[in-house]
C-alpha cells in the first residue's frame, strides 16, 4: 500500500507502481467532460487556465447534491475514456495525476510515461464511501456547469489503485480490449 | 397515503439501500473471490453499502434514470393518466428530497439542457391477466452500465451457441466499464425493440428467481459461468466475480430473425416494487 499527499513533492510519484493500492490525501481538483473542453478551448486561444496543474491532480467526477451536514454528496469516479482526447494536452501543461475509472487510450498511456505522471482508478460506484473521504469542497470555476463545475476537494484516506505508473507500466485492465 | 408519496418513499430508499437479494449476492461474491484486487474492490463496495445505508448519501452519484415497468391486472381499476401523474410526482419528489443527482437532459443531441428534476421517467405497461392489482417496478438505471447494453440481430439458425457468443462478445467489449460485478437481463425474440424491453424486464427479476422453462434456466446458469470465466472481475481489475445474475425473458419471433438484447446493470442494482391491490384510477380510494 502506498500513500500520496497532494500536491506531491518531487520524486514522490516514482515510488508508486502499477497495481499498488494508493491512499490519497490533501488537495484534489475535480473536472470532467465540460471542464476539459473549456481548458482545451482556453489553451487553443493561448489563454491561461484558471488553475495551476503543477503538483496537482484531477479527479473525473460529478457529485450528487450534498445532504444536510455533508460537504458533498455521493462522489465516485466517472469513466475516464471520455477525457482521453484531452489528457495528453493536460499532461503537457503540467498535470501529473489523473483519477477516474476504466481503461485509457494508448496515447494517454504514452503521455503518462513521457511526463512521468500517474493514472489512478477510484472504486466505481462507491460514491457514499468517497463522500466520507471529503473534508472540504469549494467551487473554483464554472459554477454554471452544476455537477460538472471545476471543484477543489480536501480529501483524507481516499482509496485508489494505480493503473498506469510514472514509468509507463500498466495493469492489463488499463487498456481497451 | 397518497400514491405519489408511497412512490417517493420507495425511491428514496432505493437510491441508498440495495434490495436484500442484491446485497446478499455481493457479500457472497466477497467470500468466494480469490483474486486479491477483486477482493479489494468488493470490500470497498461493501463499505460503500454500509456508509449509504447508515447516512442520507446515495450509493452512487449516478442515481440513474427512472425506469418503470407497470403490470396492470385485467381486473384492476386503471387510469393511465392518473397513474402516470402519480409516478411523475413521486419520481420528482424523490429526486429532490433524497438528494439524487440531476442527470436527465431534455433533448438528446443539440441543447442537452438538464431537466433539473430527473423527469421524465421511462414507463412501460404490460397487461397481466387474472389479476386485480397494479404492480409498479422501478429501476434506477445508471448509464455507465447502460452504455454497455445493446441489441444484436443474430442469424435465426445460430441457436443457443449464437446467443451465448453474442452475450459474451458484448460483455468482453464492456470489460470493466459497467462497474462489475454486474447484474444482467437478456431478452430473446420478438422484434428489436421487444427484445430490448424484455431484457429490462428480466433485469427487474429477483436474483434467486429463474426462468420456468428448464432450457432457459440452464442457459441463465451457463451464461453466468461463461461470463465469469472471462476473468474481467470486480471493477474490471480481474477475478472470479464478473457477473452475479443472468435472467432471461423470451417472446415469439419471426422465422427470419433471432433478436438478442443485453441490459447491463452495475453492482448497484437499485430496484423497488410497489403493489397496489385493486388498482388505481385516481377516483376510488386505494390502500397501498
Amino acid at each position: 500500500m502506498a500513500f500520496l499527499h497532494l500536491p506531491f513533492e518531487e520524486k514522490e510519484l516514482e515510488k508508486i507502481n502499477a497495481g499498488d493500492e494508493v491512499i490519497l490525501s490533501g488537495k484534489l481538483y475535480v473536472g470532467r467532460d465540460q471542464v476539459h473542453l473549456r481548458f482545451k478551448e482556453l489553451l487553443d486561444k493561448g489563454e491561461k487556465l484558471p488553475i495551476d496543474f503543477m503538483g496537482n491532480g484531477i479527479y473525473y467526477m460529478g457529485p450528487s447534491p450534498a445532504p444536510d451536514g455533508y460537504e458533498i454528496g455521493a462522489c465516485g469516479p466517472t469513466t475516464s475514456q471520455r477525457m482521453d482526447p484531452f489528457s495528453p494536452l493536460m499532461l503537457s501543461k503540467g498535470l501529473r495525476v489523473m483519477v477516474g475509472k476504466g481503461p485509457r487510450a494508448k496515447a494517454v498511456i504514452e503521455a503518462v510515461k513521457d511526463y512521468h505522471g500517474l493514472y489512478l482508478q477510484a472504486f466505481g460506484g462507491c460514491g457514499a464511501l468517497y463522500a466520507s473521504c471529503v473534508r472540504k469542497k469549494s467551487v473554483v470555476a464554472y459554477p454554471e456547469l452544476g455537477p460538472e463545475a471545476l471543484l477543489l476537494l480536501e480529501i483524507e484516506n481516499f482509496p485508489t489503485i494505480c493503473m498506469i505508473d510514472s514509468r509507463g507500466n500498466y495493469l492489463p485492465s488499463a487498456v481497451f480490449v | 397515503m397518497e400514491l405519489s408519496k408511497s412512490i417517493e418513499d420507495v425511491l428514496s430508499k432505493a437510491v441508498r439501500i440495495l434490495p436484500d437479494d442484491v446485497e446478499k449476492a455481493i457479500r457472497e461474491a466477497l467470500k468466494s473471490e480469490r483474486d486479491s484486487k477483486g477482493r479489494l474492490v468488493l470490500e470497498k463496495i461493501v463499505q460503500n453499502i454500509e456508509v449509504s445505508s447508515s447516512t442520507t448519501l446515495p450509493l452512487c452519484q449516478d442515481c440513474g434514470m427512472f425506469y418503470v415497468w407497470v403490470e396492470v391486472g385485467d381486473r384492476a381499476r386503471f387510469s393511465m393518466s392518473a397513474l402516470e401523474d402519480e409516478i411523475y410526482k413521486g419520481c420528482e419528489n424523490a429526486a429532490k428530497n433524497a438528494f439524487y443527482r440531476k442527470s436527465i437532459v431534455n433533448e438528446p443531441v443539440f441543447e442537452r439542457d438538464n431537466s433539473k428534476t430527473n423527469l421524465p421517467p421511462v414507463i412501460n405497461y404490460e397487461l397481466k391477466r387474472g389479476s386485480s392489482d397494479i404492480s409498479i417496478h422501478f429501476l434506477l438505471k445508471g448509464f455507465g452500465s447502460e452504455n454497455c447494453s445493446s441489441v444484436r440481430m443474430i442469424n435465426p439458425t445460430a441457436g443457443e451457441e449464437g446467443v451465448v457468443n453474442a452475450v459474451l462478445d458484448m460483455m468482453k467489449k464492456a470489460g470493466g466499464k459497467p462497474c462489475p460485478p454486474v447484474f444482467l437481463g437478456v431478452g430473446i425474440g420478438g422484434t428489436m425493440d421487444r427484445a430490448a424491453m424484455l431484457s429490462k424486464k428480466a433485469l427487474m427479476r429477483d436474483v434467486d428467481s429463474f426462468n420456468p422453462d428448464k432450457r432457459y434456466h440452464l442457459l441463465e446458469e451457463r451464461l453466468i459461468r461463461e461470463i465469469n470465466a472471462l476473468g474481467i472481475g470486480p471493477g474490471g481489475l480481474g477475478g472470479d466475480n464478473t457477473c452475479l445474475s443472468v435472467k432471461i425473458e423470451t417472446a415469439p419471433t419471426h422465422i427470419a430473425g433471432l433478436p438478442v438484447s443485453l441490459s447491463v446493470n452495475c453492482w448497484a442494482d437499485r430496484k423497488a416494487t410497489l403493489i397496489i391491490p385493486g388498482g388505481y384510477d385516481g377516483i376510488s380510494s386505494s390502500t397501498i
